[in-house]
């Protein structure tokens, strides 16, 4: 029988043929963890009674949830991360490096046909370069750590076809929006979607990756790309190895096929307080705002920051609104610095803040007000996660984040499509 | 002492055997487990079971099952008692891969989570730490109906109600990992996962 791109990387990693539902124990190329759930690494990685980490090289721990620390609770967990780390000798990145699922392919440990494993539920990111990555929990992650492997369940494939034109000032974070409010929260649960079409092909590699980390948003296991020039291109700048790309076989055996035509999309908002409750602009638009955040490991990429600017530059923020923008690397930040894109956004009355996960887990920036409104380019919306379960989250691209920055309330950014 | 107050001290006596063996058969009974609902049915996630405020200052499970769905039902935690169950409806436990979702529910005292679907993340780390996760349709359950779950016969029962349901049998694969308490324990014995496939 034919295979699926998960198929296919689960033969690899397994040493026989993979199908949907067979139960296959895989070698895991590289795996870690965040600061929210390496403390319970640790902790499962010491129950397991292991002297040393099955390879240093295919693990590291970055800090970029809570960072820097916001109390003595967050400070001790960074601690107990920096000794494992000296004590294992495995990487860290400490904070201000920046957000896990940027510095992970940033740093060139994932390249095409890899199996990637993370603690952290965005790592299907990777799709985007043609790698299987999901999210688990942090035991799961332990016993990566300490065998170099894991179970797996081979899952369905869902192919979506994402055909079209997209009007000036949509993006493909209205994108994927747009799809997970139609397939609902759950739509794709235990599933493996393999993304195709016009859309994706000319998408950047930052703007595949918005669309890959959000497809557990609709509850599945990975969200994969055939790799492309532009993929091959982007992994040989940032990785040694060599990318072993992986496409589906023509009838290979999908569970389900949606076809999308999205010309003529309008941005998208997802509104409070899930992430599926989408609507078109149109239909939000006015919506009073009182803080912006634009970031994030969905939309913190130099192209993310290229198009905010393009809005922002020469403008001001509106009168009591909080713009916050968080660069998803150091080496973005670097970047932006040079393009002068850095100058904009202060020169636009913005706080640019330190490389990370900023104010998306609510946890040391940013947090809400009671009945504050926040735009937001991550990836979640739910009641409280910005800190305050009695604020609200609105979900948007970066361009309509910073349209709606300038005017204090949700604002279409194609009014400024000669700038974009 | 007349015959009469003898033979009604004999009752007496007889009475508190009666009620002293009573007593003794009480521990023996079941003590009543009890559904517990949120107002919300679908797609409850790990920020609602433990918000991100207290995953990060917290590491003592005890301590995060105070604060399970502050953010939905502030007061919905005090009310579960040890061997209790979670009910609720499509999709549980989506978002977050944080472990301290399905910890703080076993730390709370949650038996097992009853629910129509789960989400693929929380559905292994729940197994993997030794909470037993139970798929069924969980409409004709109510909060606060007193259920029996009996997962060799693959049923949960409605004593509210008087009605069984049939659950979802549990994976071989978890039922291994839930008898020893989670997949660490199960690790160690048997030294990987071979046994698996």
């Amino acid at each position: 029988m034919k295979q699926t791109i998960v198929e296919k990387i689960f033969s690899d990693h397994s040493g026989k043929r993979a199908k949907a539902g067979d139960i296959i124990i895989g070698n895991v190329d590289f795996c870690f963890g965040q600061d929210g759930t390496s403390g319970m690494v640790i902790d499962s990685f010491r129950k397991l009674e292991m002297d040393h980490v099955h390879s240093k090289n295919n693990f590291c721990m970055i800090i970029d949830h809570s960072a820097p620390s916001p109390n003595m609770g967050v400070s001790a967990i960074h601690d107990k991360m920096r000794n494992f780390s000296r004590e294992f000798g495995v990487r860290l990145f400490d904070v201000g490096c920046g957000v896990c699922h940027h510095l992970v392919p940033e740093s060139g440990y994932v390249t095409c046909g890899d199996l990637v494993l993370g603690a952290d539920s965005h790592t299907c990111t990777y799709g985007a370069i043609n790698a299987f990555s999901t999210g688990v929990g942090s035991t799961d992650l332990a016993i990566a750590l300490a065998s170099g492997k894991n179970w797996f369940k081979v899952p369905e494939t869902i192919k979506m076809i994402i055909d079209g034109k997209l009007p000036k000032g949509v993006y493909s974070k209205d994108v994927i929006l747009h799809i997970i409010g139609d397939i609902g929260a759950d739509g794709a649960n235990y599933k493996s979607v393999e993304f195709y079409g016009d859309i994706i092909e000319n998408f950047s590699v930052d703007a595949r990756f918005t669309m890959s980390n959000m497809a557990v948003e609709m509850g599945a296991k990975c969200g994969i790309m055939e790799a492309d020039k532009k993929t091959i291109q982007w992994v040989k700048k940032h990785s040694s190895r060599d990318p072993r790309s992986i496409k589906a076989d023509s009838d290979a055996k999908y569970c389900e096929i949606r076809e999308y035509d999205l010309s003529g999309l309008s941005p998208q908002v997802a509104c409070p307080h899930t992430v599926d409750n989408v609507e078109n602009i149109e239909d939000v638009e006015g919506t009073k705002i009182d803080q912006v955040f634009i970031g994030t490991c969905t939309n913190g990429r130099l192209e993310d920051l290229e198009i905010a600017a393009k809005i922002l530059k020469g403008n001001k923020v509106a009168p009591g609104v909080k713009l916050l923008v968080t660069p998803a690397s150091k080496q973005i930040y670097l970047e932006a610095l040079k393009k002068g894109l850095i100058d904009i956004f202060l020169e636009a009355e913005a706080s640019v803040n330190n490389p990370g996960c900023g104010p998306c887990v609510g946890t040391h920036q940013g947090v809400l007000a009671d009945g504050e409104n926040a735009f937001s380019t991550a990836n979640r919306n739910f009641k409280g996660r910005m800190g305050n379960p009695n604020g609200n989250i609105y979900l948007g691209s970066p361009a309509t984040a910073a349209a709606t920055a300038i005017a204090g309330k949700i604002s279409d950014p194609r009014e400024y499509k000669k700038r974009l | 002492m007349t015959k009469k107050k003898k033979e009604t001290q004999k009752m007496n006596v007889q009475e508190t055997k009666t009620m002293e063996t009573q007593k003794e058969i009480i521990p023996e009974k079941k003590t009543p487990k009890y559904a517990h609902r949120l107002k919300i049915e679908n797609d409850i996630n790990t920020d609602y079971v433990i918000s991100g405020r207290y995953k990060f200052k917290i590491q003592d499970p005890k301590e995060l099952a105070k604060h399970i769905f502050e953010d939905l039902e502030p007061d919905f935690g005090a009310k579960i008692k040890s061997g209790d169950f979670l009910v609720a409806g499509d999709n549980f436990g989506c978002g977050s891969s944080r472990e301290q979702a399905p910890v703080a529910l076993k730390a709370a005292g949650i038996s097992a989570v009853l629910a129509k679907g789960y989400a693929r993340i929380f559905y292994r780390n729940a197994f993997n730490v030794g909470l037993c996760l139970v798929e069924c349709d969980t409409r004709f359950i109510d909060d606060m109906d007193e259920l029996e779950l009996d997962i060799e016969h693959n049923v949960v029962r409605n004593i509210s109600k008087g009605i069984n349901i049939d659950i979802k049998p549990v994976p071989r694969i978890m039922m291994e990992f839930l008898k020893r308490g989670g997949v660490i324990e199960y690790f160690k014995e048997k030294k990987g996962f071979e046994g698996l496939v």
